[in-house]
Formats: structure tokens, sequence, C-alpha cells
């Protein structure tokens, strides 16, 4: 098991939409030794709430000790847990990449495998946006290494409960978001 | 009706039924104070910020309803974070007001700025921010609802200057009063899931070595009461934790005691040979368990609490209840009565026998040596006890003089013990005095405290003496910073760095007079009753007596920290070596 992959949680944190909301979400896994993974807040449909999507390495506490303590928060609304399965997840990287002449085919070439873009172009790098699972973008980044990657930038992990678990007469339309 | 953000604030605290608020103005406070002088609410005008919030403390646990603080920005903010956070700890419900810079220069580094809200954030049930004037009736109603309901706990305001100053065009606002609070997210449970009671209820029926674990929460949920009706009507045995001494009554011949780090034999070796725990307000804090995983090995667990992220932090409970433990007792005492009540219990002759006869073979010991060499502080306790009425407050700072208080004395009534137990606060006893007097002035109060622990809080006896606060300090004068010279004792070789205070530097009597008390010194065992007579006579200023007690006395028994409670050290002294 030694070097089993850390197992992460993601928990999608429905909060009122006040100030220093994210201080105290941000405070409560600092001070209860909670490691965060990753994580990403933007507004929802609703403007008196905001979504914070959280990554939890849950070998640093239980998941259901994480849970109860975000709950306590007056500002918690409403906290789903989006196992792995459960889940549809995304996250987005920019990433520049050295491409001299010589390598600029096999970079392109890359990105398209991926499915990912080309956003910016220089005289010896390139620019690419890569949208996917986050196991996709890992992966992709270690393709890139050997190019050489001058900068390089993730979002984090945003994700919603999968359509068919939810609402089974959904399941004929779920084709088409797949 | 048009009124400034601090008449507003001022008339929301009436609306809150606010008699008493303890505080000190200042520069970003200033508008705020003007207004209390036309209101009813008593203020009281502290020596220390940090004297604010303890007394806020010892009035809320002494009464049940909330404490107030109010203080200036900066500095001020800062002294009063430390009881903040003892009132975290033990979830007591006050409520601290601080003023803070005007809006506009929030984030300069303004005279007097700090970010308030950002300190206070980890140590406050939750804390407003407040940048209009119109908002302060709503988030003032917030405040009060959040500190008092389900877990209790501080809650902090910070309001700034310009919202409360009639001079600025900022601080108008048009009264209201808020019917109702809206938190969307914030809705306690209180009552438990009745299937889970009924599993209790089944458990505590065929448990043959059961004990009663009642914590703090049953002082905070008034369920004095209900527990009795449950211990007595099951037949079991209750322990009560430093935080729950007198939410069941000593006298009770039920109660076992105090359990922990410093608990009696019975209290301490009882949870850890039962079969089942029910676990009522109390949190499996690490100075009751011991080694968590030598803790109460063969024990089941039930476990009530309001606060759902107790159940399973510490010990996972085979049957967790989240709600309001009287309510949940309540319920409980139907349920085990449907199952048929005292006929449905286990046999229980031989643990109960167990019980007693280790109860008899190892009480609370300590002797007062006639030839008058010493004076033991436990005699002194004692000699207090009996010499006070029975629901005489008794309030503690932190260190020996706090465990000998609660071993010691006899609590027959809720609420008649207050102390720091999660942050062990020193300098917590005299100000939360004078809060619990300022809270119960029927009652006659004495604070029991170390000789450390009374010079960091000291200066407020000026202001029980200038407010007529006559509440009563018995100073256990072992020169030295006992507790820590205990540890030191035992753990460091008998090395001790650092903890000599010397008992007659400063010299306490002189100084009790100074601040407009009477003030005493008592040096022989002979001396102690007719001394405490006198200062029960006094009523109309505080009351200090400095007892020279033995240096070398340790608190026993004890299990050494990390330690597994089977590991119970009784009092070597006493002949009965370790176990
Ligand atoms: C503010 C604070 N500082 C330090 C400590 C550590 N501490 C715990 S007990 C104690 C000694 C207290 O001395 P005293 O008030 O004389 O009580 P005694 O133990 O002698 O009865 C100390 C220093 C503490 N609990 N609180
Ligand atoms: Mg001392």
């Amino acid at each position: 098991m030694a070097d089993a992959k850390p197992v992460h949680h993601t928990l999608s944190v429905l909060v009122e939409n006040k100030a220093g909301v994210l201080t105290r979400v941000a405070g409560l896994f600092a001070r209860r030794g909670f490691n965060i993974y990753s994580l990403a807040v933007a507004p929802t449909d609703d403007e008196r709430f905001s979504r914070i999507t959280i990554v939890v390495d849950v070998e640093s506490a239980p998941l259901e000790q994480v849970q109860k303590q975000l709950f306590k928060l007056i500002n918690v609304v409403k906290i789903t847990e989006l196992a792995p399965d459960e889940a549809v997840e995304r996250e987005l990287m920019l990433v520049t990449v050295s491409a001299e002449p010589g390598t600029r085919g096999q970079v392109i070439e890359l990105v398209q495998v991926f499915e990912g873009s080309i956003v910016d172009v220089g005289h010896d790098a390139v620019t690419v946006m890569l949208a996917g699972a986050s196991d996709k973008l890992d992966d992709f980044e270690e393709l890139m290494r050997a190019y050489g990657i001058v900068e390089l930038q993730r979002t984090g992990r945003v994700a919603l409960p999968k359509l068919e678990r939810q609402a089974p007469r959904l399941r004929s339309v779920s084709g088409k978001v797949g | 009706m048009e009124l400034n953000g601090g008449q507003a604030l001022i008339k929301s605290l009436e609306m809150e039924g606010v008699e008493v608020m303890f505080g000190l103005p200042g520069g970003a406070i200033l508008p705020v104070y003007d207004p209390i002088i036309d209101s009813p609410i008593r203020h009281i005008l502290v020596r220390h910020e940090q004297g604010a919030g303890h007394m806020a403390e010892g009035y809320a646990q002494a009464t049940g309803r909330p404490g107030v603080a109010m203080v200036t920005s900066g500095p001020a903010a800062t002294n009063i974070v430390t009881p903040l956070c003892d009132a975290y700890m033990d979830s007591v419900p006050i409520v601290v007001i601080t003023g803070q810079v005007g809006t506009a220069a929030i984030g300069t580094d303004a005279f007097q700025e700090c970010d308030t809200t950002g300190i206070t954030m980890p140590v406050t049930k939750h804390n407003w921010l407040v940048t209009e004037a119109q908002d302060i009736p709503r988030v003032v109603r917030e405040a009060f609802h959040v500190a008092t309901t389900g877990r209790p706990g501080p809650v902090l305001i910070d309001v700034p200057k310009d919202i409360t100053d009639p001079k600025n065009p900022r601080s108008a606002m048009e009264w209201y009063w808020p019917e109702s609070v809206d938190l969307p997210g914030y809705k306690p449970t209180v009552r438990g899931h009745p299937r889970m009671i009924r599993e209790a209820a089944r458990l505590i029926c065929q448990a043959e070595r059961p004990i009663i674990y009642a914590g703090g929460g049953i002082l905070k949920a008034n369920a004095t009461a209900s527990l009795v009706e449950l211990a007595e009507l099951t037949g079991i045995h209750v322990v009560t934790t430093l935080m729950g001494r007198g939410g069941f009554p000593d006298g009770n011949p039920l109660c076992l005691g105090m359990p922990g780090m410093h608990g009696n034999y019975t209290a301490v070796t009882s949870m850890q040979r039962s079969d089942l725990l029910v676990t009522l307000g109390a949190r499996f804090d690490d100075r009751v368990t011991g080694k968590v995983s030598a803790f109460a090995p063969d024990a089941k667990v039930i476990h009530v609490d309001i606060d759902p992220a107790e159940l399973g932090k510490v010990r996972r409970p085979d049957v967790p209840i989240v709600g309001d433990v009287r309510l949940v007792i309540e319920e409980l005492v139907k349920a085990v009565r449907e199952l048929g009540g005292r006929g449905a219990q286990a046999d229980r002759a031989a643990w109960d026998a167990q019980l007693a006869d280790w109860q008899r073979r190892h009480p609370l010991v300590d002797e007062q040596p006639d030839d008058g060499s010493v004076l033991k502080p436990q005699f002194v306790i004692e000699t207090l006890r009996d010499a006070t009425p029975d629901d005489t407050i008794v309030v503690s700072g932190v260190g020996q003089h706090q465990m000998w208080a609660s071993q010691y004395w006899r609590f027959d009534n809720p609420r008649t013990w207050i102390n720091s137990g999660g942050l062990g606060t020193m300098g917590f006893g005299v100000p939360a005095a004078v809060g619990a007097k300022v809270g119960r002035p029927d009652r006659m109060v004495w604070a029991i405290d170390g000789d450390g622990c009374f010079q960091m809080t000291a200066q407020e006896l000026v202001t029980a003496a200038s407010e007529r606060i006559p509440i009563k300090v018995a100073i256990l004068n072992n020169a030295y910073l006992g507790m820590v010279r205990q540890w030191q004792e035992l753990f460091y070789e008998e090395r001790y760095s650092e903890v000599y205070l010397s008992p007659d530097l400063p010299n306490y009597a002189m100084w009790a007079e100074a601040m407009g008390c009477e003030g005493f010194r008592v040096d022989t065992a002979d001396d102690v009753l007719p001394t405490i007579e006198k200062a029960n006579s006094i009523d109309d200023r505080p009351v200090v007596i400095d007892f020279r007690v033995d240096y070398k006395e340790k608190v026993y028994p004890m299990v050494p920290a990390g330690g597994s409670n089977d590991d119970i050290i009784l009092d070597p002294s006493m002949g009965q070596g370790g176990h």
C-alpha cells in the first residue's frame, strides 16, 4: 500500500455568498488539520449562494468529521459528497510548452489527441488549454514535460452529481451529456 | 423612528433582554457608549478587557442567560481573545461587541485597527463585521440566536465607528426589530431520532456494568432533573466531568464524582470496566479518556450531543443521538419505561457491589496534621464547604486548587461550579466570580483561586469593590505555580524550573485592602473557620483570604498524561501505593 494513490473525495459545498466565507472554510481545514487537495469557488445561479468544490485528502482525517465540522459553519448551507463514480468531475489546465520549430508538430499532434486547443502561439512556445478529468490532465502534463513546460496553471476540480443516479427518468437524454 | 447606529445597537441589546454588560470604552466604540447613559442596561466598568470577557462567561454560567461584553477596537479586541477562546472550548454563550475603525479606514493600518473578525474566527461560533447601520438590529438578533441555541458558544460583532457615530451620515438608520432570524445554514437538531432512542433504551436495560458519563451539556441544557430521573429509574451510577460537576447532585447515592486525570478511583475505574457508557453531553476529552486506545475497552457507547461533530470525533458510538440532551433524556426515560423500567434492567448486583467496594477501599484521602505544622489545602476547602450555604457558587482558577475544589466540594445544585475546563485559563477565577455574583446577587459566591492565577486578573477586585459586588476569594497560597511544580516533581526529576512565586510577595491582604476589599491572612488550621465566618459576614465589599497552605501537597489520584486510566496513581503518602 506504500505507493497507493492518496484517497481523494470531492465535496460540493453550498455556502452563503457573504464576505469572508472562503476564509472560514479554509481556516477550518487548517485548524482541524484537514488537507485540501484542490479548491474551486464560483457563483451559482442563485446570487445568494456560491459553490465551493473541495477535493479532500481523506487520509488526513475521516471524511465524516470533515463534513460535520464544515457543516457547523453558519454560512455553510449544504454539503454533497461526490464519490468519484457518482459524479462528473472536470478540471481546466492552461500550459505553456516550449515548441521549437522542430518539435512543434509533435506538440500540436498530442494536443489534438487529447482534444485540447492551442490558445496562444509564440516564436518558440505555445499555450494549450485542456479540460477534462484530472487524470487525463495528469497524463498530458507528463507528456508535455519532455518538451519543456514553461508555465502551468490548473483550476482545481469542479463536479456535479451524475444524473443517472439522481433522476432515472433522465436516462434517455443523458447520452448527450455522456 | 430614525436612530443612529450606536442607539440602535443599545436598543437591540435591550430588545434581547440584556440587563447587564461588562466593558471598557475607547475611541472606536465611543458612539455606542453615549446611549448607555440613557439605557436601563447596567454597565460594569472593568479594569482590563479580559476581565469583561470572563465576567460575561461567569454571568452566563451562573444564570444560563447570555453574557455580554463590549470593548473598543485594536488592543481591546485582542485583550478579549482569551475569554472568547475559553468560552468556545467550554460552550459558554457570550456576545462580544468590539469597536472597529471606520469602514473607509479598514485595511489601511489605521490607528487601533486590527482584523478582529479574522483573529477571532477560529474561537467564535460565528462573528460578524457590520458595515451598514441598517443591519445592526438584524445582526444582534442573529448573534444572540447563534450564541444561545444548538451548542452554545461565543459570538462577536465588530462595529465600525462610522456606522455608529451620529456626526457621520452613514450612521443613520430606520429602526426595526426583526421578528425572526433567517440563517439558511443554521438549524440545530434538538429532537433525538426515535429509533436510536429505542435502541439506546434496549442497550441500557441489557447492560450489566453501565455507567452514565455526564458532561457540561447537562448544565447547558438544564437537564439535571431529567438525569436524576433516568439514573433513579435504571439504578445506573453517574460520573460527572469537570464541566459537569453539579449537573447530578453529589449527594445522590448514585453519584460517583469526577472521572479523568485527577478523578477519584471509583469514577475512573468504573468507566474503564464498564460495558456501556451512556454519554450525555460529554465529549471524550483527553483529560477524561487518558490514552484513547486503552479507554473503557469493553464498553459500548451511547453518545448524546447537540453537536453532531462530537459523535465519532474521538470514540465511535454504537448508538449516536443528535439532540438536546434534556429532551433526549426525557424520551429515553419513556423508552426505558416502555421496556419495563426498573424491572427490565439486567441483574447488576455484582456491579453495584464492586462499585461500593472500590468506594470503600479508595476514598479521596487527605489529612490535616494535628500538630499544626502545615495547613493542608484540602482542609481549607472542606472547611469552607461546610461553612457556606449549599447553593454557594464556587468559581476557580486553574491548577491544583481547581482540582481540589472539584474533588472536595459537594455540588448538590446545578450551576454552582464555574471553572475553565477546556482552555484551562489561569486568571479566570476572580472575574468569572464577579460575573456570577452580578448574575446571582442572591447567592454567596466564593472564588477558590491559586496564588499564581490571582496575580493574573486580581485588578478586577477594584471593579468589584467600586461596583459593590461582594465576592469572596480564598487564595490557596502555596507560593508556587503548584500544578507545574507537581509535574516537575513527578516527571522532571524534581528539577524545579521557574515555578517559585514567594508566599509574601505580593502581600495579598494588603493588596486586597488597597483594592477596596477586606483582606485576611490565615496560617494555621485553627484560624481557618473563624476567618471564613468573618468573611461570610461581610456583605458590602469583596473579601480576600490568603491561606498559607502546604506547598508540597500534590493532587491525587493522577493518571499520567498520555497514560492509560488503568495506570491511575493513588496518593503514595497514604500508604496505598499504586494500583
Ligand atoms: C494563562 C495560563 N498560563 C499558564 C498556564 C499553565 N499552568 C497551569 S496550572 C499553572 C499553575 C497555577 O498556579 P496557581 O494559580 O498558584 O495554582 P496552584 O496549581 O498552585 O494551585 C500553570 C502555570 C495556564 N493554565 N494558563
Ligand atoms: Mg499556587
